[in-house]
């Protein structure tokens, strides 16, 4: 069951300021979350104060300036930069986005950073995926067929290939799954909106001949509707899809396949 | 030393290092022909840079008109300026036909045309009739992220085969007998900082290009070429290395790709008059000309004081004149890059762009079954036993001196799948290994642990950044003898002081300072091989332009460079005939010709 209250090794404390750079006219605040695993203290928030005319303009490049230049140690994930490989999703200004694609100047006084919430935290800002990992791979998200095929490519009107528009585009950054208040209480047993839309994505595809298997395997108290629209997923996806709106293409095939 | 790390052994018939387009197809491939494999790699599969391929893949199906492989071989000939190997070339062309269906059926969601087709686009220098007819539509897209959709559907295919991965694993060095065969590799467990040896019969290295090696280009962060310098560092040779392909479109300043498809939907690139200026650089194709040839069209242009902006250093690109429905549809993904990196609204603005470092035509020297070969007395195709090489880590050669836009993510599936078929045809699973040699991981672990340790008073970021900026001013698009004798030196007195870093971070777990630290260790032995084999070369081929050797040069230079670097930075040069000779006999050798577009 969820606590209400931290568990006190949970607390986040004050931690280290660093200089503020000489000569700078423009800086900007960052207070960023920093765990270290092979020490017992708490988690502790960092300050860091970044000169904005010589950083470029997304906060994972406030990240790198600050990683190169006054901190070598600030950990977390990154690697394409252009919002396609879902790496350095965190929560940033109380919201979890991609740090490669959310400009700083849209966050008003001091930046806020931590950790995808309600994750076991591997370091700083690196969280432990591997639960939604499994979860992906539980749905079974490959294309499965019994008919013959062809020998050229399977046709799909591109009527029946709009249906994976939304759905397809997925970078799996967990930015929603992370972002929803029922997987927080049953990340273990619910699948959560990130798996979800991917569960969808194969529903949705008209090539794809197990409709009903894939229905059956979500058919659950726990699995699909722990969901209660709340909406936290379609409101926080920073590739603008709507995990909302395929679980609730998911439950209304539900409802279809009973009358 | 080594006690102080905690060691875990593996066995398996096959270790994948790397699961991008290229690892996750061979890893699919070993695990289907019944081989116990492992798939190592520093992210999760589905954030491997294939997942930034935007354009597409291509395949002569002719969905949209009339096509062959045999055009798509002599597309691909010229692209690499003759300096490709035909055999390798036939084998993928043909190859390209079967891939594409195979990624269709694994549920690759490909843009449609109205009769319910894999939608096709054109694409720079893929042509009809042998380059004498219009520009071919040969490009097979899912919009404008095709890598992404590929990518996940191989990841998909892997887990339903239930391929086991080693995720956040990071490969320190190849574990090589006193044969010189390849018998395993050492990597690190960023997660809790444990050591692993995994025995193999084969090693493959998917370990993608170096595009870090440059100040700006179109590569991730972890684009650093690990698999290069790990055979570098095994005393193998790595080829072609001077290649390097600028991309005419990467967004200005953010360096963000811009697919070659939104010229092949119609964008123009214009100077600062508003001039389609490619018109007088390439009549026939105009924008979809090579991209050697756009890129230094648009650096002439730049030179010459015709760029656009305050400083008049970079062009535009225009796609005000298409249809917007045609960029939502087709170009969703870069509208967005567009108004993200750029601020620009593309169906009202044009999108600054420069020609941005992208690709690696040259890496481990394969034969086209994947598999290593190195120079051995006379004989520059002697294998490398156990050990293999897929994808951009890779030099078959098929792209030669300069890669054709969708040709790279046809060359992952490919040769991904080429070197699973030859483990499944050559390997019996299971079969008995000897013991790892008593000093195999020494290497590995005594660089660990110099650089976690290291003392020194220069960071690694910073030599790093003195390392990109060399790369960026002495062999960019144009280079001269006199760049690149300076190129040479300014990277020899990096190279000195890198016995001089220091880090701050001596933890093991998820220690990114370390990480970083032996990245750009392998960047700087890929850096050294580029800028040697770039000022060796005196002659210009594709994307290696020598302004003091203006012509391209057969009689002494159509043939492979073969360049060592060892761990003083020294480097040695040899060579290996092109192969002009084709695999079969249905299509004929393209013997070399001018090359114009």
């Amino acid at each position: 069951m969820v606590e209400f209250s931290l568990p006190r090794n949970s607390q986040v404390v004050k931690g280290k300021e660093h200089l503020k750079p000489k000569d700078a006219k423009r800086t900007k605040t960052f207070k960023i979350y920093r765990w270290d695993p092979d020490k017992s203290a708490n988690p502790r928030l960092d300050t860091y104060h970044v000169d904005l005319d010589k950083c470029g303009p997304m906060v994972l490049d406030a990240l790198q300036k600050i990683k190169t230049e006054q901190d070598t140690t600030l950990t977390y994930r990154r690697s394409c930069r252009e919002g396609v490989c879902g790496s350095c999703a965190m929560n940033i200004d109380g919201r979890n986005t991609l740090a490669c694609t959310k400009p700083i100047e849209d966050i008003r006084g001091d930046v806020k950073i931590y950790p995808l919430p309600h994750m076991p935290v591997v370091k700083d800002l690196v969280p432990d995926l591997n639960v939604p990992y499994a979860q992906y791979a539980m749905i079974e998200p490959w294309m499965k067929t019994e008919s013959r095929m062809p020998e050229r490519e399977r046709p799909q009107t591109p009527e029946e290939r709009e249906q994976l528009d939304g759905l397809w585009e997925c970078i799996l950054c967990f930015c929603c799954q992370t972002s929803c208040p029922s997987y927080w209480w049953n990340g273990d047993r619910y699948l959560g909106p990130a798996v979800l839309l991917q569960a969808y994505r194969w529903i949705a595809d008209s090539r794809d001949e197990a409709t009903g298997e894939r229905l059956d395997a979500l058919e659950d108290p726990f699995r699909l509707y722990r969901c209660h629209t709340i909406m936290s997923c379609t409101k926080t996806c920073p590739k603008g899809l709507n995990p909302a709106l395929a679980i609730a293409e998911i439950k209304k095939k539900m409802v279809e396949r009973t009358i | 030393m080594i006690q102080a790390y905690n060691i875990i052994d593996h066995t398996f018939d096959v270790v994948v290092v790397g699961a991008g387009g290229s690892g996750l197809r061979a890893t699919v491939a070993c695990v289907e022909s019944g081989l116990s494999t492992a798939c190592i790699s520093k992210v999760f599969p589905t954030r491997s840079h294939t997942v930034a391929a935007q354009g597409g893949i291509a395949s002569s199906l002719g969905n949209m008109g009339p096509d062959d492989w045999r055009w798509h071989m002599y597309d691909t000939v010229k692209g690499s300026d003759w300096l490709g190997d035909q055999d390798a070339i036939e084998y993928m062309v043909r190859e390209a036909v079967p891939s594409i269906i195979e990624l269709e059926h694994y549920g690759v969601p490909f843009s449609r045309t109205e009769d319910g087709k894999i939608y096709q686009r054109p694409f720079g220098g893929m042509t009809t009739e042998f380059g004498k007819g219009p520009a071919a539509q040969r490009t097979c897209a899912a919009a404008d992220s095709t890598g992404h959709a590929i990518l996940h559907t191989l990841y998909q295919q892997s887990l339903k085969h239930k391929a086991q991965f080693f995720v956040e694993y990071f490969a320190l060095d190849l574990i090589m007998d006193e044969e010189g065969a390849c018998r395993g590799v050492v990597a690190w467990n960023l997660a809790d900082g444990t050591i692993h040896r995994f025995r193999a019969q084969r090693v493959i290295l998917a370990t993608g290009g170096y595009g870090r090696a440059y100040f700006s280009c179109t590569a991730a962060h972890t684009c650093t070429g690990d698999g290069n310098a790990m055979t570098l560092r095994a005393g193998l040779p790595t080829q072609d290395m001077e290649f390097v392909q600028f991309h005419p479109t990467g967004i200005y300043g953010a360096g963000v790709l811009i697919t070659e498809g939104v010229r092949g939907e119609g964008g123009i690139l214009r100077n600062n008059s508003g001039e389609r200026f490619m018109e007088r650089y390439a009549p026939t194709y105009k924008d979809l000309a090579s991209r050697d040839e756009v890129s230094r069209s648009m650096t002439m242009e730049i030179r010459e004081g015709r760029g656009v902006g305050e400083k008049g250093d970079h062009i535009h690109l225009d796609l005000t004149h298409l249809d917007p429905n045609v960029i939502n549809k087709r170009l969703p993904g870069i509208a967005k890059h567009a108004k993200v990196f750029a601020g620009v609204d593309v169906t009202k603005q044009p999108i600054p762009v420069i020609p941005t470092c992208h690709y690696n035509m040259g890496g481990v020297q394969t034969n086209f079954h994947g598999e290593v070969v190195t120079m051995k007395g006379d004989d520059p195709h002697s294998p490398v036993p156990g050990l293999m090489a897929v994808g951009e880590a890779a030099c078959v050669s098929v792209h030669g001196a300069n890669r054709l836009g969708s040709n790279s993510l046809l060359d992952l599936v490919v040769f991904g799948r080429a070197a699973g078929l030859r483990c499944g045809a050559e390997l019996v699973a299971g079969a008995t290994q000897p013991e790892l040699p008593a000093t195999g991981n020494d290497r590995a672990l005594e660089r660990l642990d110099r650089t976690r340790h290291a003392k020194g008073s220069i960071a690694p970021a910073a030599l790093r950044d003195e390392m990109q900026r060399t790369m960026q001013d002495c062999a960019a698009v144009f280079r001269t003898g006199e760049s690149l004798e300076e190129g040479v030196q300014r990277l020899d007195a990096m190279w000195e002081k890198k016995s001089d870093i220091g880090l701050a971070d001596r933890s093991l777990v998820w220690n990114s300072e370390l990480m970083e630290a032996l990245e750009f260790d392998n960047l700087s032995y890929q850096a050294v091989a580029t800028m040697k084999g770039a000022r060796n070369r005196t002659e210009s081929r594709g994307a290696h332009s020598r302004e003091d050797h203006v012509s391209r040069d057969d009689q002494n230079w159509l043939k492979h460079s073969l360049i060592w670097v060892n761990d003083e930075g020294k480097a040695k040069i040899d060579y290996r005939p092109v192969k002009l000779e084709t695999m079969t006999d249905d299509v004929e050798v393209f013997p070399p010709q001018k090359r114009v577009y």
